[in-house]
């Protein structure tokens, strides 16, 4: 062990750089991947609810007018 | 009704800070290692990676003892969000573990390195883990399955991590160490930083996810109560637990 490390000098700064920098550029792009995929299902499940706002107005306007139309018939 | 958004904003900010406080401690702190030099710095991310990334694994087993134990299925979604972080994290470690070794040793992957290969098969055992479950269409065998298979890859984690202790290592450092290691103080403390730091983000993403999980299935059960099921679309086959 000793031996290998010692045929296998530290790398200097400007050789060392690029590999410190992509290992911390990698652990922070898997971040930002992961939170992106994460921001368009949260995107989607907002969608659904807006959907869903919609529907249940459209079922509450129908069910006012079908009320209306009810209130209107002449009875008996 | 479970709420896992409770807290989310503290757990987020504490991971913030920390992460913050690990980086700067990495490079303004933390001395040159006399060996390796600068490279050595991308320990302070690796490991926490690998270490949190497996413990993850192992979490995802308990989970899933919590669900084979009661039948409740919020335990079956537990342990598969935390098996679906440690394993975009053990990617992260895998990644980073890559680069060191290239810049020290000269090869981004060694074959007779036993610490690298049985964290590569306990990876890829996990990984297999995901289309188990696609493969069972019902719900509730795909959950009892996918717990079984949990418990027993997640048991296989610590047996394994003793296996490699115990062979004799080729060239992959060890710095932790049953004895105490052979961190000196100020790298032992940015390095406890650093897997604090990577411990709160597993734990905050795990959070969020189940969250965004759990908003997703609250809004389906509402457009059920509220418009019938006719109104809901149908899922179709998924790995994930519904």
């Amino acid at each position: 062990m000793t031996l290998i490390l010692a045929a296998a000098p530290a790398l200097p700064l400007h050789a060392a750089g690029k590999y410190v920098a992509g290992a911390y550029i990698v652990f922070v792009a898997i971040i930002l991947v992961y939170v992106a995929i994460m921001a368009t299902r949260l995107a989607r499940n907002e969608r659904d609810i807006a959907e869903l706002m919609r529907d249940l107005k459209a079922r509450d306007q129908a069910g006012a007018g079908s009320a209306a139309t009810r209130e209107r018939e002449p009875v008996g | 009704m479970t709420t896992y958004g409770r807290g989310l904003r503290g757990l987020a900010l504490a991971t913030v800070a920390t992460i913050t406080a690990a980086l700067a401690l990495v490079f303004f702190y933390a001395p040159l290692d006399a060996d390796q030099g600068f490279i050595q710095k991308i320990f302070y991310i690796h490991v926490p990676l690998a270490i949190v990334s497996l413990c993850g694994f192992v979490l995802g087993a308990l989970l899933a003892i919590g669900h084979l134990r009661t039948g409740d299925r919020r335990w079956d979604m537990r342990s598969y969000v935390a098996i679906h972080m440690a394993l975009i994290f053990s990617i992260g470690g895998l990644i980073t573990g890559s680069i060191w070794a290239k810049a020290s040793w000269g090869h981004w992957w060694v074959w007779n390195e036993p610490t690298l290969v049985s964290y590569l098969i306990v990876v890829l055992m996990f990984a297999t883990y995901q289309p188990l479950r696609f493969s069972i269409e019902d719900p509730e065998r795909q959950a009892r399955y996918a717990s079984v298979f949990a418990i027993v890859a997640g048991a296989f984690v610590p047996l394994n991590f003793i296996a490699v202790r115990l062979a004799q290592g080729f060239v992959h450092p060890r710095v932790l160490t049953l004895a105490g290691g052979h961190l000196p103080g100020s790298m032992r403390v940015t390095f406890l930083v650093s897997l604090a730091g990577v411990a709160l983000l597993f734990a905050t993403l795990w959070k969020y996810e189940m969250t965004a999980k759990n908003a997703r299935m609250q809004t389906r059960a509402l457009r059920r109560m509220l418009l019938g099921e006719d109104a809901v679309r149908p899922i179709g086959r998924s790995a994930a637990p519904l």
